[in-house]
């Protein structure tokens, strides 16, 4: 114990401040997803044009599952591409 | 009667006046069935995201109305008859959607043509009417 405090660096140890995430819906008050919208859309999903996990976007489940379904409504009328490469 | 929506896709072959004959037919078809359109967007010609029946774009046309849920049976069913559509899609607006729709008619109107770019904006701007502290929020995020 004693001996790892006495262990000088150089330069201070970046301790990462982890930011937390959020529900944008839920912090912006948005209830509605709209399916219309793919440029709003393509933020939730990733260079595949797969949705994005709920542990990367920090999204609640009940919004998670909205934005799921937007996308698929999004993807049936082809504003969304199923599969696709550098979407963006 | 419930509130529904509807995006359909016209083959990219048919000259305008073929395209505006089609959706006149699916709205004669609605109103014909006690049906009330309440909203009508044409987004003109779009590429699609990916081609279907070989096609790369598409005439889209968006129509909102209340009816009973039979007369949506009938419209699919004549989606489907008409080989003019090649993509459709109906929807029953729930409460948010229904007030999420509300919104976007009074923003709407004069927008239509320039929805596909500009769908970002008139979302933010929606935003801002109705809660201003939103829009700095959104707009940070539009950043990453």
């Amino acid at each position: 114990m004693a001996k790892q405090s006495e262990i000088r660096y150089l330069t201070p140890l970046s301790v990462d401040v982890k930011k937390k995430k959020y529900c944008r819906f839920k912090k912006n008050g948005i209830k509605y997803i709209d399916y219309k919208d793919p440029e709003f859309l393509k933020k939730f999903l990733n260079e595949q044009g797969k949705i994005l996990p709920r542990r990367i976007t920090g999204t609640s489940l009940k919004f998670q599952r909205r934005i799921a379904q937007a996308v698929k409504r999004a993807r049936h009328i082809a504003l969304l591409p199923y599969v696709t490469d550098l979407m963006k | 009667m419930n509130n529904y929506e509807t995006v359909f896709i016209l083959t990219p072959v048919l000259s305008d006046a073929q395209m505006k004959e089609a959706v006149e037919k699916f709205k004669n078809l609605l109103t014909e069935q006690g049906a009330e359109i309440v909203n009508e967007e044409d987004w003109g010609l779009r590429k699609m995201a990916y081609p279907i029946d070989k096609k790369t774009t598409g005439f889209y046309t968006f129509l909102e109305f209340n009816a009973d849920p039979s007369v949506v049976e009938k419209l699919e069913l004549n989606f489907r008859r008409d080989e003019r559509v090649i993509r459709f899609l109906t929807v029953k607006q729930d409460k948010f959607a229904f007030e999420y729709a509300e919104k976007r008619r009074n923003k709407g109107g004069k927008k239509q043509e320039a929805y596909a770019q500009a769908t970002e904006n008139v979302k933010s701007k929606k935003q801002e009417k109705a809660e201003p502290v939103e829009t700095e929020v959104e707009s940070n995020e539009k950043e990453d």
